[in-house]
């Protein structure tokens, strides 16, 4: 298997989603990256539906710094501590697994383990799991902090990089949507607008 | 290969299935009257496109339609949100039925289940339907929008009466030239055309066109021409076997009883023509017109003054006719019957007597006794056990005029339609008002050819007892007004609109009559 890039770690683990805090500062994955965790016998598959950066304390919260400094870089060069004292999570929501061969759009049965490491997706999963659109119902029935019409978009404009003809998947996503959002056709027409090319 | 339209969602076996078409399928390509099959679980459905309509999930698109001018947005949207959908009529199982298949196409008593595919019919399909050009079967025309031939069982087809309708202009001579035409050569039956406007004996007229071949020049040998205007024929070069003229002493009193309207002759005086031919016998008419006034009426006769006058006006309206003479030295019946018996057709052509007098009195007295010949012929057939004498099937045009409600009952052609194939005789309606026709001739007939009509009351007459009439009814309606025309009834598995095969051109005729025909007229071409 060819180690992709390793994005983070999971900190924090649930049925329907996990935390993961990257190595370094900022270097989290785009919202509505599709990632990975688990070892080859049982793999989570998961978007990234949220992203932050906190102080590593919860009482402390970071104070402006920048007042004499000339630019954003010299803020974080005169204080390399800050690398230290911040951190940058995201927020995955599990749409689907892997046990095998196989590759299921929906909920695992046993939630990420916690230190598990996060991979980005290659091209070629990415492609294999947009054969099927099953995870676009998990997307809009989940409680997002985001709303659910941005992380659809945000998810299918990803994936549709790793497709040679990027407009036949988005019009079939955008089918499968339509069929999915009959009753609701403001969300619906709200994220055809984010798709399109 | 089948093209798959899209899958039943709904339906019932009187209204007809809705199909859901897939979102590849454009609706602009689907046309009412294209034939489709249903795959169902455990049957084949063979059906008709019977309408076409635009659907939509959410009622709100309507209100406030999507941008498509982007094409994104318009071709997610194509086949899911909105999407198109047709009503398909089954009439038949097709496959998959044990008796469907051992008996071929069988009607339909069930519909598919939920979510079965539709596709399109391939030309296999309609040949299972329709059948394919054989010894009994007759290539009438191709369905509208297909390549495939539309054949009739000719031998099955005669055995009914049967109607060809349309408004004029419509193409009514045409498809029943080819109809005759095809009985000649496919069925037993032969045939004796009342040709009112000398359209089928020698040859046709084409607007905007050359006059096209007819039955004679076609088939020389098989069709005979007989003219009550022999004068009229010498000047269209017309070749004709004879010439009919009809004596006083021939007509009867059904057949002034059937003229009462045209002469517009009273009740009375129509009891009284009873009256004068007991009291006269054959020579009744000579007689009466002979009189002067009811003083010279015989004893025994209560006529009154006015009644007679009426009457003698109408029997003077007959004796104009130049084919009337006081006594027919040549018997035209018997002349007529040997040509039929020999298996020859007889077209009578009525030259410049186009007037419907002429042909309601020619039509009703000579099939009246054709049939009676038939009639005993066939009763005595019967008790010996030996053959029936050759079908016999009669064309009439303006059919209203003997077929309506009124006289119906008295004329033999309503006789012969209800009796149907009792005696061997058939009937071949041509009209253009159909509700003129009494319905119960109307519900007797077997097949029904109809070109464009526009009337509400004769489409409804023409549909009358129909399954899917409603669906029929717009197929109809949307006719082309020229050389289409729509075939239901005993002689086709099921409706069907169709265009009538070509008719007129050298190729045409080549492929009607014998090969050697043709060769002949190239030849005379070059002379």
């Amino acid at each position: 298997m060819v180690e992709t890039e390793r994005v983070g770690e999971v900190i924090e683990a649930s049925t329907t989603g996990f935390t993961a805090q990257c190595y370094e500062l900022y270097q989290m994955p785009p919202l509505g990256r599709l990632v990975k965790t688990g070892d080859s016998a049982a793999e989570l598959y998961g978007i990234v539906c949220n992203a932050e950066t906190t102080s590593l304390e919860p009482g402390r919260r970071p104070i402006a710094r920048g007042r004499d400094e000339d630019s954003e870089e010299a803020i974080y060069s005169s204080s390399p501590q800050l690398a230290k004292l911040l951190r940058s999570e995201f927020g995955v929501l599990v749409v689907g697994h892997r046990e095998g061969d196989r590759l299921y759009q929906h909920l695992p049965p046993q939630p990420a383990r916690i230190h598990g490491f996060v991979y980005q997706c290659s091209p070629g999963e990415v492609k294999d799991f947009g054969e099927s659109f099953d995870f676009l119902n998990i997307i809009l029935n989940a409680h997002l902090p985001v709303p659910g019409e941005e992380l659809v978009a945000a998810s299918l404009r990803r994936m549709s990089q790793a497709h040679e003809d990027r407009r036949a998947f988005l019009v079939a996503a955008g089918k499968e949507l339509a069929v999915l959002l009959s009753g609701n056709l403001n969300q619906l027409n709200a994220i055809l607008g984010r798709i399109k090319l | 290969m089948t093209e798959r339209l899209g899958i039943v969602v709904s339906g019932s076996l009187n209204k007809g299935v809705e199909v859901r078409l897939d979102s590849s399928t454009s609706i602009e390509d689907m046309v009412e009257g294209r034939f489709v099959t249903i795959e169902g679980a455990k049957r084949r459905f063979f059906g008709m496109i019977t309408d076409v309509s635009l659907g939509m999930t959410d009622q709100r698109l309507s209100l406030t339609p999507p941008d498509v001018s982007d094409p994104f947005i318009a071709e997610v949207l194509a086949g899911t949100s909105t999407f198109g959908s047709l009503h398909v009529s089954p009439s038949l199982v097709i496959g998959g039925d044990a008796s469907a298949i051992l008996e071929g196409p069988q009607p339909v008593k069930t519909i598919p289940s939920h979510f079965s595919a539709v596709n399109l019919a391939t030309q296999e399909d309609v040949e299972l339907v329709f059948g394919t050009e054989d010894e009994k079967r007759f290539f009438i025309g191709n369905p509208l929008d297909m390549e495939v031939k539309l054949c009739l069982d000719l031998e099955e087809l005669v055995k009914r009466s049967n109607g060809i309708f349309g408004k004029s202009g419509t193409g009514k001579t045409f498809l029943t030239r080819i109809l005759l035409i095809g009985m000649l050569q496919k069925s037993r039956a032969v045939n004796l055309v009342f040709d009112m406007h000398n359209e089928y004996g020698w040859a046709g007229t084409r607007e905007g066109g050359p006059p096209v071949k007819a039955l004679k020049q076609l088939f020389p040998s098989r069709v005979a021409v007989f003219t009550l205007d022999e004068e009229n024929a010498r000047h269209r070069g017309v070749s004709t076997d004879g010439v009919v003229k009809i004596g006083y002493d021939e007509i009867e009193p059904e057949d002034i009883a059937l003229l009462r309207q045209t002469l517009n002759l009273t009740d009375l005086a129509v009891e009284a023509v009873y009256q004068l031919s007991r009291k006269f016998g054959r020579n009744w008419i000579q007689d009466n017109l002979d009189l002067k006034g009811v003083e010279e009426l015989p004893e025994g006769l209560s006529i009154h003054e006015g009644t007679l006058l009426n009457l003698q006006r109408g029997l003077a309206t007959i004796r104009r006719l130049p084919f009337i003479e006081p006594h027919s030295p040549v018997n035209a019946v018997q002349a007529i019957m040997e040509h039929l018996d020999r298996g020859t057709n007889v077209v009578l052509e009525f030259g410049r007597y186009r007037d419907i007098t002429a042909y309601i009195l020619v039509a009703n007295m000579l099939s009246r006794r054709i049939y009676a010949h038939y009639q005993s012929r066939v009763e005595k057939a019967d008790a010996k056990g030996s053959m029936r004498p050759q079908p016999l099937v009669i064309t009439i045009e303006e059919a209203h005029k003997f077929l309506n409600p009124e006289v119906a009952g008295q004329t033999i052609f309503g006789t012969i339609a209800r009796e149907m194939r009792k005696y061997n005789v058939t009937l071949l309606v041509i009209d253009q008002r159909p509700s003129g026709i009494d319905s119960e001739v109307m519900s007797q007939m077997g097949t029904k050819i109809t070109c464009l009509l526009d009337n509400e009351r004769d489409i409804d007459s023409v549909l009358a007892g129909v399954s899917g009439r409603n669906e029929l009814k717009s197929v109809l309606a949307k006719l082309a007004a020229k050389q289409q025309a729509l075939i239901f009834g005993h002689a086709v598995p099921m409706p069907v609109a169709f265009q009538p095969r070509e008719y007129g051109s050298a190729q045409s005729y080549k492929d009607f009559a014998p090969q050697k025909d043709v060769k002949e007229d190239i030849e005379k071409l070059w002379d």
